[in-house]
């Protein structure tokens, strides 16, 4: 198993934003998470990649536990030096993509490798340049992110993710800062890597993508898991009326 | 006084200006970033303590502030100032741009987005690395220009070294001028003000354009 989350519950102030959510994500597998705005998706990756704390639950990579609950209901996590290790693990694509501007393309995928994982520079300068070559990318290496465009910015964004060579990728709405004309690019990499069997969880609006790439759709509304299953069963025939509603409002 | 003695003294002044403005910049563009971090400590005190700081130098005239550094050891504790002028003038100075710089910074550390920090999180960057690399390199170059705005300023409030009758290029215009009767010192003093700011705005474009590969 590579993700363990059991029993993930986090308030901001009263606001209970996950009440008890649970996913695990095995070796290939590739989630998707479907469901209302403000229905604690992005809250969920961001606990899983620990840019939350949670407030109760577990979160286990690799089956080491990162973060437990006591007897008492209190949350304990690693140390920050243990965290870290731990970030190797998973890597992250944002919706606003969040490249660092002052880095050319080739410098934002290799920097983090060298920096952080200690590696050889001119190896990672190779694996950088595999990846850009595998987003289609190899000839935008020494642009800055400013002259690229924003379907481009992203796949520089899940490049610097894949150069950590992470055992899992979460996507948090990868095409949803795009114009409808340039997510079809992004939309086609993501498909690419679940074909390579990448483990991957994506929140994702683009229900026809979420039927093609995924193993396994949850639909995820009020801090809660309404349903989930094969993507056929949720998006095509689902059980719940919450479920059914969301869609039908979708497809209009 | 012909004219060429007159530069030959004044010249002394000039120097004397530049080491102010040097010095002054020496200090004050780090102890900056100190107060900026004192300003966000977590500890309660010291950040209290340095906002009241900041607003102080901010809200008080530099002159004023200048002739307290100089005379409050004396009238306060009866120390001796003998050769402590030149102290009391870079003193007076370093921290009260220190509070201007601390105050670019923080509005230079604030404007840059959550997700910058979130994204080097996310790969493992450190915190110290965060800042050095990802954070500092963006807010140098956001705020360039209200630093550039500062420096020259400051070229120009080196004349309020004055007050402590300390003898500057702005000091020597005035006596030189008066004893002469003329009108010259106050024309050289003018044109090396300006080739001075012109340098400086000269240095801060080039430093600008330096930055310019990317937005």
């Amino acid at each position: 198993m590579i993700l363990e989350m059991n029993d993930i519950k986090k308030s901001f102030g009263n606001l209970n934003v996950l009440r008890g959510i649970s996913l695990n994500v095995d070796k290939g597998e590739v989630v998707s998470i479907i469901g209302p705005s403000g229905g604690g998706k992005s809250t969920f990756l961001r606990c899983a990649t620990f840019l939350e704390n949670i407030d109760s639950g577990e979160i286990k990579y690799m089956g080491k536990t990162a973060a437990s609950t006591d007897e008492y209901g209190n949350c304990h996590y690693v140390s920050a030096q243990e965290l870290r290790e731990f970030k190797s693990c998973y890597g992250l694509v944002f919706q606003q993509f969040n490249l660092f501007p002052h880095y050319s393309v080739l410098k934002n995928v290799m920097d983090a490798p060298v920096a952080v994982q200690k590696r050889d520079k001119s190896e990672a300068a190779e694996t950088a340049m595999e990846m850009l070559r595998k987003m289609g990318l190899e000839s935008k290496a020494d642009s800055y992110p400013y002259q690229l465009s924003g379907g481009q910015q992203q796949r520089v964004a899940i490049a610097r993710a894949l150069a950590l060579r992470p055992e899992i990728l979460f996507f948090d709405e990868p095409t949803s800062a795009l114009d409808p004309e340039l997510t079809g690019e992004v939309l086609r990499v993501i498909k690419q890597l679940a074909e390579e069997n990448m483990t991957m969880v994506i929140v994702t609006h683009e229900m026809p993508f979420a039927k093609a790439v995924s193993n396994h759709v949850i639909f995820m509304d009020g801090g809660v898991i309404v349903e989930q299953g094969a993507p056929e069963k949720v998006l095509g025939d689902p059980n719940e009326e919450r479920t059914k509603s969301f869609l039908r409002n979708y497809s209009q | 006084m012909t004219l060429s003695t007159m530069l030959t003294t004044m010249g002394a002044g000039m120097l004397r200006t530049c080491t102010i403005f040097f010095l002054t910049l020496l200090g004050a563009l780090p102890l900056g970033f100190v107060i900026y971090f004192a300003r966000k400590s977590k500890i309660k005190v010291l950040s209290s303590f340095t906002k009241i700081f900041i607003s102080i130098m901010r809200g008080t005239p530099l002159m004023l502030q200048l002739l307290v550094w100089y005379f409050g050891p004396y009238y306060l504790f009866r120390w001796s100032i003998r050769g402590y002028r030149f102290t009391a003038i870079i003193l007076g100075f370093v921290l009260n741009y220190a509070a201007y710089f601390a105050e670019i910074y923080r509005g230079g550390i604030e404007s840059i987005p959550a997700g910058q920090y979130e994204a080097a999180e996310v790969l493992g960057y450190t915190k110290t690395q965060t800042f050095f690399k990802i954070i500092l390199p963006q807010v140098i170059k956001r705020i360039l220009p209200s630093v550039t705005n500062e420096v020259i300023t400051l070229v120009k409030d080196t004349s309020l070294a004055f007050t402590l009758a300390y003898q500057e290029v702005f000091s020597l215009a005035k006596q030189i001028s008066a004893s002469q009767t003329s009108f010259m010192p106050f024309l050289i003093a003018g044109i090396f003000y300006y080739i001075a700011n012109y340098a400086v705005a000269f240095a801060m474009e080039r430093f600008e354009k330096a930055l310019d590969y990317y937005k």
